[in-house]
């Protein structure tokens, strides 16, 4: 495995520790990992899957703010941390040391079954804990030794896309080549192309963006993986143009529902066959909504009895609001209005908030704006107290400024449009334009 | 409206806005090597298209991605005709 900084051979993994003199009292807890290094997060899986009763991977861009929301969450008996100070004072803080190889045997029992815990964004801004299982995270993937291929992906492995290429490439024996948050795109590559990347993986947004660089074409890709948005015609054809030795493959998978199915002949949409006939995945419409069940579907929502992750008869809604065109189905956006900007999920209603917070705000709405670059992007319509017009200027500086000061830059609206007044339903909702 | 001078515009007022130090624009300047982010470069497609009427990465299928500030103009420019 191949770090920016440094790297593991899998075997070093299987035989080391990098939480030297730890190691052993951590049998049986739950420990969350917030290192800035991906190898570390690696390392500790590879390490306490079987034996720690929970990992917790706590995603490098998410905010320490939410540390301890999640710690309290997951029962954290110990937070892993490579930051020079403890980030939580309630829980003990471990770090990280130098790989070390312990002399056990490495062919440990399991002793526990390890629940995997990913994070991904709620509503309220604070991130939704889902409890996966090795098992639930390896049911897409065909095990056996492959020879020649190296895996790389843009992902951050503690996202569930980047972790579905780390489980492929430690279940197959294959090298991986890790990205890295210090790192531009272009080096990204260029440290790709000089492993021989033959297979890597990444979201339209990491695609668009790699292919904006002229590094994009050191690499000669065998197989191209697409996920975690809707991929577009565009996106596929500029793929096929700059790589056309490489099958191109987009793939439905959520943190919840798991992995659906990949779609290999290089359209957009998937034929209306797969929702039949994919093997091991049932698959429904519900309000043009699609609804999945499988083995590969997480298991709960940590923490919170209010949400059910699946229903009664075990599906997994994922959201998304499908269309019937021409025997194909189309992904066409979000039932609850999520927007998807770059892979990052944005809920209107906590950019909503925000805004309303300002003091020349009456009411806003938030909505998306397809967008070549993001697939999507956050807009606002903002219905103003009593501001002059000629003023309107300033305020929407002002308002952006506060945005800025409150959210994620990919929550802040790339556009705000001053309307007289927003719709609202007979219910005194918001009349909100979803797909 | 010119298109090239509206585009430099996007760039710098973007880069305000999102806090980026710019290099000095030239066309030989390649987009990554620019300091703005993906989003960066959404939210400038997207006021380009409320200035300029026209977003031609969304209107041509087959597009190459312009790779330097001198192919992102001439993507715009040859769309603007």
């Amino acid at each position: 495995m191949f770090g920016r900084e440094a790297s593991l051979s899998w075997n070093d993994l299987l035989r080391g520790t990098v939480l030297a003199g730890h190691d052993n009292d951590l049998c049986g807890r739950s420990i969350l990992v917030a290192t800035t290094s991906q190898l570390y997060a690696a390392a500790i899986l590879v390490e306490f899957d079987g034996v720690a009763s929970r990992i917790i991977l706590y995603p490098p861009d998410l905010s320490l703010d939410h540390l301890g929301f999640v710690a309290d969450r997951a029962g954290a008996d110990v937070i892993v941390s490579d930051r020079l100070s403890n980030p939580l004072d309630t829980v003990a803080c471990v770090s990280p040391s130098n790989w070390t190889r312990l002399t056990r045997n490495p062919d440990r029992d399991v002793q526990h079954e390890t629940e995997w815990v990913l994070l991904t964004s709620g509503t309220t801004g604070r991130p939704k804990l889902v409890v996966h299982a090795l098992a639930s995270l390896t049911g897409a993937i065909e095990t056996g030794r492959a020879s020649g291929v190296v895996w790389s992906t843009f992902y951050d492995i503690r996202r569930y896309g980047g972790l579905q290429i780390f489980l492929r490439a430690a279940l197959t024996g294959t090298s991986l080549v890790l990205s890295s948050a210090q790192e531009s795109t272009a080096d990204f590559l260029v440290r790709a192309a000089s492993h021989r990347v033959t297979h890597i993986s990444g979201t339209p947004s990491h695609w668009r963006r790699a292919l904006m660089s002229s590094a994009a074409h050191l690499i000669t890709p065998e197989y191209v993986r697409l996920s975690g948005e809707i991929a577009d015609q565009t996106i596929l054809n500029q793929l096929r143009a700059v790589y056309p030795q490489a099958r191109i493959a987009h793939a439905f998978a959520t943190t919840e529902a798991g992995v659906a199915f990949d779609v290999n002949d290089g359209q957009a949409g998937f034929p209306a066959g797969a929702l039949e006939n994919t093997p091991n995945v049932e698959m429904k419409l519900e309000n043009r909504t699609l609804r999945v069940r499988s083995n590969r579907t997480a298991h709960c929502y940590l923490g919170d009895q209010h949400q059910t992750l699946r229903d009664g008869e075990g599906f997994v809604n994922t959201g998304d609001v499908l269309e019937l065109r021409e025997d194909r189905y189309h992904f066409v956006g979000r039932g609850d209005g999520m927007i998807n900007v770059g892979g990052m999920k944005v809920y209107p209603e906590e950019v909503e908030a925000v805004i309303n917070g300002h003091p020349e705000v009456e009411m806003s709405l938030v909505h998306t704006k397809k967008n070549p670059i993001t697939g999507a992007l956050v807009v606002a319509d903002v219905v103003l107290k009593s501001a002059p017009e000629a003023a309107c200027g300033e305020v929407r500086i002002d308002i952006l400024r506060h945005c800025r000061e409150a959210l994620p830059s990919h929550k802040v609206p790339a556009t705000i449009n001053f309307v007289p007044a927003l719709a609202v339903a007979d219910t005194g909702k918001l009349i909100r334009f979803h797909a | 409206m010119d298109v090239r001078s509206e585009i430099i515009a996007q760039f710098r007022h973007v880069a305000r806005e999102q806090d980026r130090r710019l290099p000095p624009l030239t066309d030989q300047m390649e987009l990554l090597n620019s300091g703005l982010d993906s989003l960066c470069f959404a939210i400038i497609v997207t006021r380009l298209e409320t200035s300029l009427g026209i977003d031609p990465f969304s209107t041509s299928e087959d597009a190459r991605f312009p790779v330097t500030l001198g192919d992102f103009i001439n993507f715009y420019e040859h769309a603007a005709k």
